[in-house]
């Protein structure tokens, strides 16, 4: 069937599978729509591309919306995250002499204590560590993770910006000697035996949202039944994709020379957990190393903008008030309940919440009484109150 | 008298890294260096503190240069994204050669202008013949597969060049294909089947 067409940006991730599969498997069409899918190289370029109208809607780093909202970042223009495409997903890495030099300190690589991670990292020397662009849940959650430890010192950790596709060879070339990054890239350095990984994201914030689907406003208000087409495509396909019957299917579809163009059993290793932490390859399994649909993963919760806001607004030196209340305005739970509620979402009775307060599986107030929560701690077990000033 | 413009070029493909200096160098007084090597792309940049910085908008290291033009320590020199800026046309011109431009702040727009408007026509130049080339060189190996296919055809069924040009023709149509990929499918099962 051939509805109207939308146009959704991508880089090759394995967390742009909601995107990606919608489209593969045909969800759009199911819901009167065709998407063509643009691959880009960089960051920067799709979120140009969104700005300025070539492409209807993307998959964008959660805090670009924000950011931009809060006038960090080259153009002018308001975007929505209309809802969260996935949660969790990135590891972090070290070169392999790194590696060798935390081990033979005793380091055991358990792939899960942010803490000793930090403890043991900060024992070496000074480290020069790759995030995929300036405005990425990988710099918020690198830079929360080694706030106030030797490592937030002066001089002791650099971080640069690597593409993700280029990370594996500048920690081979040794630019530099860590990094975060989003899967596969991570286990595509453990691929290459250039890298070991050191922790995956959630060990850091159990719930951090990692991508989302952008869209300018002025668009989705013209058209809000594509918008809203759009978005049950992709919930659907999440849902699909979180199924653990479809993992290997979702792998091999994600290999494709147009999508990710890499070997599916490297990207299959995030969508199961079962993480290669090593070229030796030991093995570590990660509850919830990457989510797309459980446990509201979509939902936008206004709280999780509001931290990126906060956050932001302080390392770049802006007002957190005003920061506060504009990041959180692109954060459209609102369009989230809208269109999706309808569809079958259980919807949270709540909006915004306390970040990190989930310490075991909690069933919440819901739409459909089902909704149950999965941990959302921060490693040093932090509560952030989206109404407090401190983030 | 102006000091000369100081540009940077980050252009892996020496043939277009060329055109692009000869262009400029006509259009205005310009010191240019250019960067092919990604290695290291933000010290490069950085030690030279040039005044613009230009680069395919696909380039994969792009992002590295969000992260300078970001950068506003005391030594750092302000830099600006310049596609969005106050003037749509010429925004829409660099997006369409596939060009970014990052500019320090307060440089005088008419020398901003002269570099631009000569970078849009010169990465729009090299675009399109890249393009074209890509697509003759495609052509090429078409044609080199499908006289592969014929010769196949016609020694396997002893019928003369013309036939087996028709038979790919028809059986491309019969199966919606294009003539090269049934051609190409052919030759990779002869190829198989010794």
């Amino acid at each position: 069937m051939s509805g109207p067409r939308v146009s959704v940006g991508f880089l090759p991730l394995t967390d742009a599978a909601p995107v990606l599969l919608a489209q593969a498997l045909h969800f759009d069409a199911a819901e009167g729509i065709g998407i063509d899918l643009v691959r880009v190289p960089n960051w920067s370029h799709l979120r140009d591309l969104l700005v300025l109208g070539q492409v209807d809607a993307a998959q964008m780093l959660a805090p670009v919306p924000v950011a931009m909202a809060l006038g960090l970042g080259g153009l002018r223009a308001v975007v929505d995250a209309l809802m969260v495409l996935s949660v969790n997903g990135n590891t972090l890495g070290v070169s392999r002499a790194l590696a060798g030099q935390m081990r033979a300190r005793g380091f055991g690589f358990d792939f899960a204590d942010a803490l000793a991670a930090r403890d043991a990292l900060a024992a070496t020397g000074p480290i020069r560590l790759g995030v995929p662009f300036p405005f990425s849940t990988h710099m918020e959650l690198v830079h929360r993770w080694v706030e106030g430890s030797a490592l937030a010192a002066d001089g002791r950790l650099a971080v640069r910006t690597v593409p993700p596709p280029l990370m594996a060879a500048a920690l081979a070339a040794g630019e530099i000697d860590a990094f975060c990054v989003g899967e596969p890239w991570g286990s595509l350095a453990v691929e290459q035996g250039v890298g070991e990984l050191l922790l995956p994201g959630a060990a850091i914030w159990g719930s951090a949202p990692e991508k989302v689907l952008a869209m300018r406003r002025d668009r989705a208000e013209e058209r809000p039944d594509i918008a809203g087409a759009l978005m049950r495509a992709v919930w659907r396909a999440a849902a699909w994709l979180e199924t653990p019957d479809h993992r290997i299917t979702a792998a091999e579809l994600l290999a494709q020379p147009d999508f990710l163009d890499l070997a599916p059993e490297t990207i299959e290793r995030a969508l199961s957990g079962q993480m290669v932490i090593s070229p030796a390859g030991e093995l570590r399994g990660v509850p919830r190393m990457i989510a797309f649909h459980g446990g509201a993963a979509g939902f936008p919760w206004r709280s999780q903008a509001t931290w990126f806001a906060r956050r932001l607004a302080r390392r770049h030196g802006l007002d957190p008030g005003a920061a506060a209340a504009a990041g959180t305005a692109v954060w459209r739970s609102d369009l989230y309940r809208r269109h999706l509620g309808p569809a079958g979402a259980d919807l949270p009775a709540a909006s915004s919440r306390l970040e990190g307060a989930v310490r075991v599986l909690t069933a919440v107030a819901s739409s459909r009484g089902r909704l149950i929560l999965p941990p959302d701690g921060f490693f040093d077990g932090a509560i952030f109150d989206p109404e407090a000033a401190e983030c | 008298m102006p000091s000369p413009l100081s540009i940077v070029v980050v252009e892996p493909d020496p043939d277009r890294a060329r055109s692009i200096v000869d262009g400029l160098r006509e259009a205005q007084d310009c010191e240019i260096l250019v960067i092919g090597e990604t290695a290291a792309l933000s010290r490069r940049i950085a030690e030279r503190n040039p005044d613009v910085v230009l680069i395919d908008i696909a380039h994969p290291s792009r992002d590295v240069l969000e992260e300078l033009a970001l950068a506003s320590g005391p030594l750092d020199r302000p830099v600006a994204m310049f596609v969005d800026r106050s003037d749509p046309e010429l925004t829409r011109a660099a997006i369409e050669a596939g060009l970014s431009a990052y500019v320090v702040a307060g440089l005088r727009p008419d020398r901003l202008r002269a570099v631009i408007d000569t970078a849009v026509s010169r990465f729009a130049l090299t675009s399109r013949m890249r393009a074209e080339l890509d697509a003759a060189r495609r052509a090429l190996e078409e044609r080199k597969v499908i006289d592969r296919a014929k010769g196949i055809l016609m020694k396997a069924r002893g019928i003369g060049e013309d036939e087996a040009y028709a038979l790919l023709r028809r059986t491309a149509m019969d199966q919606k294909r294009r003539i090269a990929d049934v051609a190409e499918a052919l030759v990779t099962a002869a190829g198989l089947l010794g």
